[in-house]
């Protein structure tokens, strides 16, 4: 080839690393200013027309009303970012983050990450491409496991004076991995009485949940064992070996749309918010349910948030969201914590569970039950702390 | 479920009485000597089983704690660190046992190097709430992973055998 030719086309191909290279640092900045006040002009301009043209559909009353809100998204990863993306594209107030992780390549068969984000913490990778995708949203990051003592008090004081007007926020959307942050979830929001939505995707990666808890009304994440969607898998027989989790895009898609789907219909005032939504990817099975907040619960102020709730006029009560089915209230049959499962499935659906021979009554079930004690002998093998102390203990513990 | 040796081993580990976690002030110190006093006899245990394979230590508050697990392959003792903390909502859930040192060298952990637990192990948990204390989390999660991911690891070549001069604790 001509050389002066190569010469040409080896500039061309550097010209356009180079364009890619200053874009790449170009979406760190906003592309443009903050919007004062949101508009409904359709214009190529204005990011927010066709949000706002759900106001002139008679959708919603009032959508500016978003940027008052501030959510709270504990967990950045593959619900958690396309969460906040959702949120942030629908011109939420503010987000508060909270993740401790940082991003891997691994990551990439989610969405919202990008390759170029790795080694970045989760939190604040996310409020980089948030902010460049809508800069009129107010981003709080936290980079912190929330389930340790320290970390959970600032936790709590974030979730309690974090809101655009140094309030409780409004919402809190839970988007971990694992039981225990979503306990420290519970127990906080139990004790600051704060509504939140629990969400999840099993570790086989077919199938996910969200649940709305509204502390006292409803059935706390702490009321019964973690409930699964029947995936039509016998877990018997699931192959564990060798790995942990699978993650799919879709089923994380799919749970963050939900997710955010029921937020906006919870903030903005329209539609019906569903208590209880699971998934099932590989028979598209999509049970709803309403669960009623067990007695006996563990956490103390699961039952004093039910003491308050029976105590005010019902009509409240039924103010967040729809009660209609509560007339066809059912009990579950192997009802070992006192809770209702209240049915809205469709009936022909468990049919079609039933025809694959699973017995699937209402598509979900609890991961296990608390039965009587599995070690016998319990009362003759007890620890007997009387007397000793701490330091003496920590001192034996060592020299041994 | 649970083989029988693993039940043998729980069986003979005191029980907990208090149900307390980090939060919970002077009761969380009650707790915390009954933490002790049950890890004191399952390292007891596990000596006179000629059996002796961790040792824990914590901080003053008992929230973290740290020390070190081995493991005897072919006459060989594999060491690692071990760390955790306690969640505050302990001990309804679990404390998460890491090995920091072998994060990425295994698909049975999650980030930070926190070891996977088998399927058999939370339920078996929420039962025993709050009898079952760090002693039992080491029976039976870190003891039933390292029985089978450290033989495994070794075979794969992703842990290699360290001379180390200090401690004699092997059999
Ligand atoms: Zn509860």
């Amino acid at each position: 080839m001509d050389p002066t030719k190569e010469l040409e086309l080896k500039l061309k191909e550097l010209k356009i690393q180079l364009e890619l290279e200053r874009q790449k640092h170009e979406s760190a900045r906003p592309i443009r200013e903050k919007i004062a006040q949101m508009s409904s002009e359709v214009v190529d301009s204005n990011p927010y027309s066709r949000l706002m043209a759900l106001k002139r559909m008679g959708i919603v009353d009032n959508y500016e009303k978003i940027r008052d809100f501030t959510v709270a998204i504990v967990g950045v990863g593959g619900v958690g970012s396309v969460t906040a993306e959702m949120l942030t594209r629908c011109g939420i107030g503010k987000l508060i983050l909270f993740d401790y992780d940082t991003v891997e390549l691994a990551n990439m068969n989610r969405l919202f990450f990008q390759p170029h984000h790795k080694g970045l913490s989760k939190v604040e990778a996310a409020a980089k491409t948030l902010s460049s995708i809508n800069p009129d949203v107010t981003l709080e990051t936290n980079n912190y496991n929330i389930t340790t003592l320290d970390n959970f008090h600032d936790f709590m004081s974030r979730i309690s004076h974090g809101s655009l007007t140094s309030g409780p926020v409004d919402l809190v959307l839970s988007c971990v991995d694992n039981f225990e942050a979503r306990m420290a979830i519970n127990s906080a929001c139990n004790e600051l009485n704060l509504s939140w939505f629990e969400s999840g995707v099993s570790e086989n990666a077919v199938s996910g949940h969200i649940q709305f808890i509204v502390p006292g009304e409803t059935a706390c994440f702490a009321c019964a064992p973690p409930l699964i969607v029947a995936s039509s898998i016998d877990e018997r027989t699931l192959k564990k070996d060798g790995v942990c989790a699978a993650s799919l895009p879709t089923t994380m898609g799919i749970v963050a749309g939900f997710l955010v789907q029921n937020a906006l219909k919870y903030l903005l005032e329209f539609g019906q918010v569903s208590y209880y939504l699971g998934y099932s990817a590989l028979t598209d099975f999509f049970p709803t349910m309403r669960l009623r907040p067990n007695a006996s619960c563990d956490d103390s102020f699961c039952q004093q948030r039910q003491a308050e709730a029976r105590a005010r006029p019902p009509k409240e009560q039924e103010s967040v969201g729809d009660s209609k089915m509560e007339d066809k209230e059912v009990t579950h049959e192997d009802n070992e914590w006192g809770i209702c499962l209240v049915d809205e499935t469709d009936p022909r659906k468990l049919h079609a569970d039933e025809d694959l021979g699973r017995g699937l009554v209402a598509g979900v079930k609890a991961a296990y039950t608390i039965p009587a004690p599995v070690v016998p002998d319990a009362e003759s093998n007890e620890v007997d702390a009387s007397g000793v102390s701490l330091d003496d203990l920590m001192a034996q513990m060592k020299a041994i | 479920m649970v083989d029988e040796a693993t039940k043998k081993t729980l069986s003979s580990i005191p029980l907990l009485k208090t149900k307390a976690g980090p939060r919970d002030k002077d009761l969380w110190v009650q707790r915390l000597k009954e933490e002790y006093q049950a890890l004191i006899q399952y390292v007891k245990n596990n000596k006179g089983a000629d059996n002796d394979w961790f040792r824990l230590e914590s901080n003053k508050e008992g929230t973290r704690w740290f020390g070190k697990c081995w493991y005897i392959h072919n006459l060989l003792k594999y060491e690692f660190d071990v760390e955790f903390d306690i969640p505050v909502t302990y001990p309804t859930t679990a404390p998460e046992i890491a090995l920091p040192e072998l994060d990425g060298k295994t698909a049975k952990m999650y980030r930070g190097g926190k070891i996977c637990l088998t399927d058999h192990f939370k339920p078996l948990w929420a039962r025993n709430v709050p009898k079952f204390g760090i002693a039992h989390a080491m029976a039976l999660g870190l003891g039933p992973w390292l029985a089978v991911e450290i033989p495994d690891m070794i075979d794969k070549g992703v842990v290699s055998h360290k001379e180390k001069t200090e401690g004699d604790y092997a059999t």
